[in-house]
């Protein structure tokens, strides 16, 4: 019972930290080529809106990026102070993964972060622009590492087991396993999608103060633009990704789908209290066939469900089912408001094009078509990206559950025998500084919005960057 | 104590042994000065506090980079290695952890909050430094007590940790004889006399308890001839221990002569002990439990991280050394933006 509560209260401090850790790199993963496209058009235009763009958004990424590094530093120690069986077992595998993703995220800051957050007038401009895109491209090759070892857990491959403990027998089935191209894609995009939600959220929140900057429209309707552009392929490639764990981990897809008996027809239900004591649901509300029509491509198309994954001995063999069930719903539902609120934001942009803004030739949106009560509703939506992406890795990492490692190891093989009121005591700890932390950090992006937003309101601000915004907002009409 | 270079199973443990051995002294040495300048933060003016911020701004971040790769090091090729020991220091390394993060963050928020909440940080920094300084000579105890676990060993734990923060303190105010002037230089020399004590008591206590705590470090150390040449350490740590000691009772000296010498002995004073440290455990990376060849991962998986290791510490040190000659001379306070 004690090894329980130890299990029990370490997953909760693993997921609190690396829930924690994923906030930031789910930012910094995108917006690291938000900001060379920033970069890029400033260089090709020389409009001055881009350069403001660059400036407020790196600072953005800075405080993203130590965040980062800040709760990657524990991440590194909670492998051994709570989980020694994971590297003890399958360290052959994940120790060179982690290596090259810890590396690659050190390469980039040693030599390139800092020419890129203060290198703007100390270095020529191709430096800068180059810095830039290998920050970009050196922190999705970060990502790269990291989710081909978080999918090597999924399903793993390309290894032998000697004595309990696995070898690599070949490294290109262990990188490119079965379920990494569709987990690294949803992922990416994920980010993407965060950071166009947080670029145009902010930016809303800027505009509702009264900056009527042309650096601020130019990142509003990047942000919408962007967010309306991916949130498709993104619902696409979510999809792909459950067909793969259909395939791979059908317990996981039975537990999303609340479905319990193997069989046809099977509903797509849009509530339903799962009782595993019971092993039914509760409260039903479904769309008949609709889970065989999205997995199946046909009504009668049989789904697994969860019966099928049970022990001899009545012991499940499936993860616990409403947490999957309901972060999965989390999940999908923020991605239908995301979808939502994009494609209106960017037709009501649109349909508004080229009657603001001095008739300007080439704006293909105008940001006054936005009724008020969307601007508003942009703004919580700038953390809209965070809530899709952790209840995606809920699904996602509460659905390989019993597993660690999918068919090679249990979570409770892996966890340390620390007493349970230590963990406890810990686990607190750092709730509390995490909550702190993240109070600050959202604090200080509303105060650098509150400040640039101050600047551009005041008539004294550098002409060249906020003047010609102050004349056109003064006078519409011209 | 060289290995075998025909035989990849036992010269890539004691590469990666020498290489974590390394990151572990650069960053006693280098996070040991900037945790120093924390720790002596409370006993400077305002004025003075924003110069000893300005002195290790520029560093503090890529000195913790040194323990990241050593820590990471440990995972990657010794993952036995690194759940035994870091579940037996399960809650240092939390009040650690918890240090290095208040303190990083209030070295960021300072700047830039109002000036209401500025002692607020301040005293989130200096308790950030504190905890940390004191959470590592606690686990560096242990760890010389062989990581067992009774009154004692918290005991002397307790002590070296007490020790290691005096001298992080020590290390900390001979950076600020090298980077600062006047009336705080003047401060800085004080505070170096009055912390030298804790040096050599710290390394006093580990050499003395270090052989009598393991029957084989015991033998390791006495036996002829080798003891001969290991004479030379000590003697090395006395020598360097009273020319600190000459010329701190004399500093500052005229036009700023000789300033950086404290900062470079003591370097040395800590590499000296390190190094005895090294020799006293080596082959083991569990103190008389487990050596770096049982503890390693597979030959094929230590291979494959090296090869990303020689492209990414040698960039690590030219970064290193790049920043420290930017930002030589004495220090300014410190402008963001």
């Amino acid at each position: 019972m004690d090894v329980l509560d130890t299990l029990l209260l370490s997953r909760i401090q693993f997921a609190a930290n690396i829930s924690f850790h994923i906030l930031f790199p789910t930012i910094t993963i995108a917006l690291g080529w938000v900001l060379l496209f920033f970069r890029l058009r400033f260089a090709a235009t020389g409009d001055d809106k881009w350069m403001a763009a660059y400036r407020f958004w790196v600072k953005v990424f800075a405080l993203s990026f130590a965040m980062g590094v800040v709760s990657g530093i524990t991440m590194s120690f909670q492998f051994g102070t709570n989980w020694p069986g994971f590297m003890e077992t399958v360290g052959n595998i994940a120790g060179p993964l982690l290596a090259y993703e810890v590396l690659t995220a050190f390469f980039l800051e040693a030599a390139f972060v800092g020419i890129m957050l203060f290198g703007f007038s100390r270095v020529p401009a191709w430096l800068h622009i180059t810095a830039t895109a290998l920050v970009a491209f050196g922190t999705l090759l970060s990502t790269f590492w990291i989710i081909v070892l978080n999918s090597w857990m999924h399903t793993p491959q390309g290894f032998e087991m000697i004595d309990g403990v696995a070898h690599a027998t070949s490294w290109s089935e262990i990188i490119f396993n079965p379920s990494m191209p569709y987990r690294f894609a949803h992922m990416v995009l994920a980010s993407f999608l965060t950071v166009s939600f947080l670029v145009a959220g902010v930016s809303a929140f800027r505009w509702i103060l009264g900056d009527r900057s042309r650096d601020v429209r130019a990142t509003l309707k990047t942000g919408v633009a962007m967010a309306a552009l991916l949130i498709p392929i993104q619902i696409l490639a979510g999809d792909m990704h459950g067909l793969n764990t259909l395939e791979h981990q059908p317990q996981k897809v039975a537990a999303m789908e609340g479905n319990w008996d193997t069989g046809p027809n099977v509903p797509l239900l849009l509530f339903a209290l799962p009782d595993e004591a019971a092993r039914e649901n509760r409260f039903e509300i479904g769309i008949p066939n609709g889970a065989s029509l999205i997995l199946k491509h046909h009504a009668d198309g049989v789904v697994p469900g969860l019966n099928d994954f049970v022990a001899e001995d009545g012991t499940p063999l499936h993860p616990p089912v409403s947490p999957v069930f309901w972060s999965f719903r989390v999940m999908v539902g923020t991605g239908f408001a995301m979808l939502a609120l994009s494609w209106s934001a960017a037709f009501l942009m649109w349909r508004r094009r080229d009657r603001h803004e001095g008739r300007i030739k080439g704006h293909w949106m105008a940001v006054e078509g936005l009724p008020k009560p969307l601007i508003w509703a942009l703004v919580p939506m700038a953390l809209s990206g965070w809530v899709a992406t952790l209840a995606g890795w809920y699904t996602t990492e509460i659905g390989r559950q019993p597993w660690l490692v999918q068919g090679v190891m249990t979570t409770d093989m892996a966890v340390a025998d620390v007493p349970a009121p230590m963990v406890m005591g810990t686990l607190v700890g750092y709730l509390a500084v995490y909550a702190a932390l993240l109070i600050a950090y959202v604090g200080v992006i509303a105060y650098l919005a509150r400040k640039a937003a101050r600047g551009a309101d005041d008539p004294a601000n550098d002409m060249t960057h906020s003047g010609k915004a102050q004349v056109a907002a003064l006078n519409p009409a011209e | 104590m060289l290995p075998d270079f025909s035989n990849p199973a036992d010269w890539l443990p004691w590469a990666f042994a020498s290489l974590m051995g390394l990151s572990i002294l650069v960053y006693v040495v280098l996070d040991g000065f900037d945790l120093g300048v924390g720790i002596l933060f409370p006993l400077a003016e305002p004025h003075e506090q924003d110069r000893m911020i300005g002195s290790i701004g520029p560093f503090w971040d890529a000195n913790e980079t040194w323990l990241v790769l050593a820590v990471g090091l440990l995972l990657v090729a010794f993952p036995t290695a690194h759940g035994i020991i870091l579940s037996t220091l399960y809650l240092p390394v939390f009040a650690m952890l918890i240090g290095l993060i208040a303190r990083g963050v209030a070295f960021e928020f300072r700047a830039k909050a109002r000036t209401r909440h500025k002692a607020l940080w301040n005293r989130l920094f200096f308790a950030g430094s504190l905890v940390t300084a004191l959470a590592q000579g606690f686990m560096l105890g242990l760890y010389v007590m062989g990581l067992e676990q009774t009154a004692q060993t918290y005991l002397f734990a307790a002590l070296t940790a007490v020790f290691l923060t005096v001298g992080y303190a020590f290390i900390g105010a001979t950076w600020l004889i090298l980077k600062t002037s006047d009336a705080l230089q003047l401060k800085a020399v004080q505070w170096a006399r009055q912390s030298l004590w804790a040096v050599i008591a710290g390394i006093g206590a580990i050499s003395l308890a270090t052989p009598l705590v393991s029957a084989r470090i015991f033998d390791k150390w006495f036996t002829f001839p080798e003891v001969l040449w290991l004479l030379l350490l000590p003697l090395l740590s006395g020598g360097l221990v009273l020319m600190l000691w000459r010329l701190l009772r004399r500093m500052p000296l005229p036009s700023d002569r000789l300033s950086w010498l404290p900062f470079a002995i003591s370097s040395g004073l800590f590499a000296t002990a390190y190094l005895g440290l090294a020799y006293s455990f080596y082959p083991y990376v569990v103190p008389d439990r487990l050596t770096i060849y049982e503890a390693a991962a597979a030959p094929e998986s230590l291979l494959i991280i090296l090869i990303g290791a020689c492209f990414v510490v040698p960039t690590i040190i030219a970064y290193s050394i790049l920043a420290y000659v930017i930002f030589r001379g004495k220090a300014t306070e410190l402008r963001y933006e």
